[in-house]
């Protein structure tokens, strides 16, 4: 039975700032080691955390861009590449990323119709699916590993394990915020002004899922 | 936002614990001073660095005290070996680069100002913010292990150019461990630096007060704003070298190692990198990194130009349109670095017009920054001198740019003197400058005293004329072919003659008073600090919001209220106002409005 907690949508705009401490979704980082709630952090609006995510995204896009232009360049440095044969395991994992993404918007829609339940359950499948891929991801390390393939091998097998090790630390930091959010989920069922941290949480989960799609296509295409 | 000067419900107090006061503090205000301090303390090794270089340059037999002491092999009876002299070079380097022209002037300052000129009672995220520092520190810390270490510090320069620093010990003393430890302490410093310009950008596009529009925004916030998107863009690109040459060295790739490389008679055993790549990745950062270091002294420059010539800064948006200029063309000119390290002749074409044409919105803000002072009501205050230095040195050491962007001159003066005197003078010493103006023009507001201004134009005097004294000869030994990086020139025959010898002696000395003159800031900062006079809300009858409240600022900035903004930042000598000057929060409306 779904219980329906709060009124689905706020009518004033998330960013007032006369809220009470806590009000972003990220409480109880308090300045005083009491944590009591007149010595609270003071609160933002909301949009400065997703102005935050967006510039932690720029610079991630900065990190992989720095990544792809060395293997550009490297590739055509000289005749020493050779392409390895990718395992096949990748493409199912990406299927357990997109169908994260596609669980984290199913959680995502019943926080705003203000189904606790559903939103908790969805929350959980999602954090579950982001853990099957970086299983399957070293599930594919350990299939290369076990043909003689390893980091320092060739050049390509050395850009392969790169970027799928820096992408999988990179979904590893959003498995620890999925964790945060299922921690908190009862609270965050509560009041819908707290949900700032499960949007911006979505906004970094499915920009790592569109960056995987990336990485993807970029081992597989032979530029 | 909430009503102007409503109170606000969220009003708290400050933290009691000493730890969470001055340690781990989320204060923006402290964390501001942390980074202050850390880079006071790496400019000071920094300086000590140059002074043993300087002094062995030209005493090569020289024994210096207690440097044994430090390095039994790298300085056997104090008498540094080459090897030696490279390492403390890249200390040097690495040191002034990075701990202190890229963290006193946007960490310390902007953490410290920006949040208080916006009207902010603290930055956006303030545990990042502490993690920012504590980051850094460790950076820090790890890159000064280095002097304790078996075989030293690195020796590959600040730049940590590939091959050398990618395969290990083989390199040389200190390219084992210690280049190791370099490339950690680099990568642990742009995470730190990568959360800090998250931060700024983030603070300054959503915490602004109310009616403090884009254009009403003093021109050192602009400056931190442009310095921090700057940051954000490069930092990661250094990072992701960083990854590469750690995994070159530790993990066999081959990014950067070519094949067939013989070093010390021993084949490298790895195939098919290029060495270009970390030039092209490590100057797609560095480039920009000269405009981390100078912008916010341009943002503090401006700032303090006005306030003391009681006028309006000439060309407010021009000064915007050009940092912008300035910060996106500082994109686009990675390749002069390497015009000698092999490249098509169009690829360099294109990297000289394009560094040229950085003069033109350069010499945009030479001449509003001119406009300024002309016909003003000057106030000689320490930190406007400091700020009148900042311009001189700008311009001195910018002019020899455009020498060295040309790639038939360069090819010429590349790593010869000519370029050391070029960057000391337009981002090392004009960057300081900016630091020691914006000491002067905020001491008051952080410690709640004056500095003496009687040390501080003393101060002024010896270093403007002995930084001049020591980097404008370099121009004449780098156009007479003296090579930068040697230890000691009386091995090679061309550069030991008395000319060149004489010109280092004198070049020597004037390093040596003024490293000495520093001593009497870093006092006058201490004793000012705890002796210096009381200091007013506003001893500078400046406009913008950081002096509407006392000195020092209450933890919470503005007691809880919420300021707002009716004027620009620099409303001096508004006709028909009642004073010469109209704070940003003053409701007064005047004619000229």
């Amino acid at each position: 039975m779904a219980t329906v907690l709060t009124p689905p949508r706020l009518t004033t705009p998330p960013g007032s700032n006369a809220t009470g401490g806590g009000g972003n979704g990220f409480g109880g980082r308090g300045y005083g080691r009491d944590g009591g709630r007149e010595n609270r952090e003071w609160s933002v609006p909301a949009r400065t955390y997703r102005t935050g995510m967006w510039m932690a995204l720029v610079a991630i896009v900065m990190l992989f861009a720095a990544f792809t232009s060395a293997m550009v360049v490297r590739k055509g440095a000289s005749s020493d590449w050779t392409a390895i044969a990718l395992p096949r395991i990748l493409y199912f994992n990406t299927l357990l990323l997109l169908a994260s993404s596609l669980a984290f918007e199913f959680s995502r829609r019943a926080l705003d119709a203000g189904r606790a339940r559903d939103f908790k359950l969805w929350l959980n499948v999602t954090t579950i699916l982001g853990i099957a891929f970086i299983g399957g991801q070293l599930i594919a390390w350990r299939e290369l590993a076990s043909h003689g393939v390893y980091l320092s091998t060739n050049p390509s097998s050395s850009f392969f394990y790169l970027l799928t090790a820096a992408h999988g630390l990179h979904l590893l930091g959003g498995v620890g915020a999925l964790f945060y959010l299922v921690w908190k989920a009862p609270k965050l069922a509560v009041g819908l002004k707290k949900r700032v941290a499960v949007d911006v949480t979505a906004i970094y989960w499915h920009f790592m899922d569109g960056l995987w799609i990336y990485l993807l296509l970029l081992l597989t295409v032979r530029l | 936002m909430a009503d102007a000067h409503a109170e606000a419900v969220h009003h708290h107090t400050a933290p009691t614990g000493f730890i969470r006061k001055y340690i781990f503090s989320l204060d923006h205000k402290v964390i501001g001073k942390q980074y202050y301090f850390l880079a006071l303390a790496s400019v000071l090794v920094g300086i000590v660095l140059s002074v043993f270089m300087r002094l062995h340059m030209v005493w090569p037999a020289a024994h210096i005290p207690l440097l044994d002491k430090l390095s039994p092999s790298g300085a056997p009876g104090g008498v540094m070996t080459p090897e030696y002299y490279l390492s403390l070079m890249t200390l040097h380097g690495t040191l002034m680069v990075f701990f202190v022209l890229t963290t006193a002037p946007q960490s310390g300052f902007g953490n410290y100002i920006l949040p208080i000129q916006l009207g902010a009672e603290d930055m956006a995220f303030p545990t990042l913010n502490m993690l920012s520092f504590w980051t850094t520190f460790v950076g820090f810390v790890v890159l000064l292990s280095t002097f304790f270490i078996q075989d030293g510090p690195p020796l590959s320069g600040w730049t940590g150019y590939a091959p050398l620093s990618a395969i290990g010990s083989a390199a040389g003393p200190g390219e084992g461990l210690g280049q190791t430890l370099w490339i950690v302490s680099i990568a642990i410093f742009c995470v730190g630096s990568l959360l800090g310009a998250l931060n700024f950008i983030a603070t300054t596009l959503d915490l602004r007060a109310k009616g403090l529009t884009l254009t009403r925004l003093p021109l050192t916030i602009w400056a931190w704003l442009i310095t921090a998107i700057l940051a954000l863009l490069s930092f990661a690109v250094l990072l992701a070298a960083g990854v590469l040459l750690l995994l070159d060295r530790v993990g066999g790739t081959s990014f950067f190692i070519p094949a067939g490389l013989v070093v010390s008679d021993r084949i490298i055993p790895h195939s098919g990198g290029s060495p270009l790549l970390w030039q092209h990745l490590f100057w797609f950062f560095g480039h920009p990194e000269v405009y981390i270091a100078i912008l916010p002294g341009m943002g503090v420059t401006s700032h303090i130009i006005s306030t003391f010539s009681r006028k309006p800064i000439f060309g407010y948006k021009a000064m915007i349109y050009a940092m912008s200029a300035i910060g996106f063309l500082g994109f686009m000119v990675w390749g002069h670095h390497m015009f000698l390290s092999g490249m098509s002749p169009y690829s360099g074409f294109a990297f000289s017009v394009m560094t040229m044409a950085i003069g033109v919105p350069s010499a945009i803000k030479t001449f509003n920054w001119l406009g300024t002072l002309w016909g003003g009501r000057l106030r000689m205050t320490t930190a406007m001198l400091f700020s009148i230095g900042f311009v001189s040195l700008f311009v001195s050491g910018g002019l020899s740019g455009l020498f060295l962007a040309q790639p038939p001159v360069d090819i010429n003066l590349h790593a010869t003197y000519f370029v050391v005197g070029h960057f000391h003078l337009v981002m090392g010493v004009a960057a300081i400058f900016g630091m020691f103006a914006g000491t002067f023009f905020w001491f008051p507001k952080m410690f709640g005293r004056m500095l003496n201004e009687s040390l501080g134009k003393l101060h002024f005097w010896i270093t403007f004329v002995g930084v001049y004294c020591i980097f404008m000869p370099m121009h004449f030994l780098g156009v007479a072919g003296n090579i930068r990086r040697y230890s000691q020139f009386t091995e090679v025959n061309f550069l030991n003659t008395p000319h060149i010898i004489d010109l280092h002696m004198f070049m020597t000395y004037a390093a040596f008073i003024t490293a000495g003159a520093q001593i009497i800031f870093v006092a006058n900062l201490f004793w000012s600090m705890f002796k210096g006079e009381k200091a007013s809300e506003n001893p500078w009858e400046a406009t913008t919001l950081e002096w509407t409240i006392p000195s020092p600022p209450p933890f919470d900035n503005f007691a809880g209220k919420h300021p707002v903004v009716y004027h620009g930042a620099y409303e001096f000598g508004v006709p028909g106002a009642e004073k010469d000057y109209i704070m940003q929060d003053s409701p007064e409306k005047v004619a000229a409005e």
